[in-house]
């Protein structure tokens, strides 16, 4: 059992600046978050666009911001829980919450601070038969550890970012990888796109466009996929160990529903004194949350996270006083 | 007033609404649709990154030609064949659009 003071859900930049915020005031966080790096949708859906109003800085990519945010946070040491999605809150009798994830790895904490954004992100799944029996058992939609296809056949499709930068990453790690895009041209940054070509005039990736996978094939294991040619009308198979679909995610709410919190359609009613929820310990902070005059804004979720660690510690150390410190006077002390 | 056009739009659960949006605030269909309390999922806010404000496009007005980024986007989520399938964050509010008639695609549902 993981143990903390905070527990975050969401690795997004609310949830990473509360870990700062909570640090200056001696709190410990572990963030959970469904993806397998943090930063949310400014990693996930667009890592170079500049952001404009992020205060102090007059152009910022939304990469660098979440790494600046990471590096922010170092000093206080936060936990990450990455590529499980939080599942189930629990109540326990000594007033803690216990988030336990789809895979079964358990968190408990005094406080619970809600940071999901829009919800978890989903992956898009491709409409082929068979496709939720080869899950994990062949089918990936996203790679935690690239060293599981270490002389492995793999396949991937899509036609983005990810399907580009993993193309690449596994040519030196895989046996063979065969990139199928259903177009010519790929949606990804350029020196990705040339890279990819590169490669596959060096015989280390097939690439295949105008194509498409339209059957899995195999026992209990997934052992070939058909690719289908648009333009020649043909399908080949191909043996293959993994397939990797990556056409994007998506967000969904997910389990969010079942944990007893009053919603108001897709987002958690707070009160604006210190976003608490409905459940008393259990915070909503950024994008998720909802009350009069909410914007959608990364920096007002800064805000949010800032006020909300306040009550959390008072939540905590009912018996201490809480002074405000500046970090121009105090500066920022790390934990051990 | 000359600078707000009218736009139909079918919901989800195909119920019809006229919204009413201004032409001069530099607004884009789904930032229409979303003033006027309609719901639409819209996760990247207007970048044309996900799919999440797919439309279907029902009257024969003359619009933007689609560009290549909404074009890659629309077929990486499966909706690119689909008849009058549009990313509407892609389509400026303006006097041309004035009584174009959509329905909200499956996409677009915040609950899904």
């Amino acid at each position: 059992m993981i143990e903390t003071d905070i527990i975050i859900i969401g690795a997004g930049p609310c949830g990473l600046f509360t870990v700062f915020e909570a640090g200056l005031i001696k709190l410990r966080c572990h963030l959970i978050d469904s993806l397998a790096q943090p930063g949310g949708q400014l990693v996930e859906i667009y890592p170079k666009k500049p952001i404009y109003d992020v205060p102090g800085f007059p152009s910022i990519l939304a990469g660098e911001l979440v790494d600046n945010l990471i590096k922010q946070g170092e000093p206080f040491k936060p936990g990450f829980t990455l590529g499980e999605r939080a599942e189930q809150i629990e109540k326990t009798e000594d007033n803690q919450f216990i988030v336990t994830t789809n895979r079964g790895t358990q968190h408990k904490a005094p406080v619970v601070a809600i940071a999901g954004g829009l919800g978890c992100f989903e992956p898009r799944k491709p409409e082929l038969t068979n496709l939720e029996k080869y899950e994990d058992h062949g089918v990936d939609y996203i790679i935690k550890d690239p060293e599981k296809f270490r002389d492995k056949n793999v396949v991937i499709a899509g036609g983005g970012d990810s399907a580009l930068d993993w193309s690449i990453f596994l040519a030196d790690v895989a046996k063979s990888v065969t990139l199928v895009h259903r177009r010519s041209k790929f949606r990804g940054a350029l020196d990705s796109v040339e890279k990819v070509e590169m490669l596959s005039q060096a015989g280390k990736i097939d690439l295949i466009t105008n194509a498409e996978i339209t059957e899995l094939g195999g026992g209990s294991d997934l052992e070939s996929v058909h690719i289908f040619k648009k333009l020649e009308e043909t399908s080949v198979i191909k043996d293959v160990d993994y397939f990797i679909p990556l056409f994007g995610l998506s967000p969904k709410l997910g389990p969010l529903k079942e944990w007893g919190l009053n919603l108001n359609k897709e987002s958690i009613p707070v009160n604006t004194v210190d976003y608490s929820t409905s459940v008393p310990g259990i915070y909503a902070i950024g994008d998720i949350n909802d009350y009069e005059g909410k914007l959608r804004l990364i920096l007002c979720g800064f805000h949010e996270a800032t006020i909300m660690v306040q009550s959390a510690y008072r939540r905590i150390h009912p018996e201490k006083n809480l002074v405000l410190k500046y970090t121009t006077v105090s500066g920022v002390n790390a934990f051990n | 007033m000359d600078d707000i056009i009218t736009i139909y739009v079918t919901d989800l659960h195909g119920d019809r609404h006229e919204i009413q949006a201004p032409t001069d605030m530099g607004l884009n269909v789904m930032e229409a649709i979303k003033a006027n309390n309609l719901t639409v999922k819209a996760t990247c806010g207007g970048m044309a990154m996900c799919a999440t404000c797919n439309v279907i496009i029902k009257s024969d007005h003359e619009l933007p030609e689609m560009s290549e980024s909404e074009e890659d986007m629309l077929d990486e989520a499966f909706v690119l064949e689909v008849e009058g399938s549009r990313l509407s964050c892609q389509i400026p509010v303006s006097a041309e659009i004035d009584g174009l008639e959509l329905s909200m695609a499956p996409l677009s549902n915040p609950e899904d």
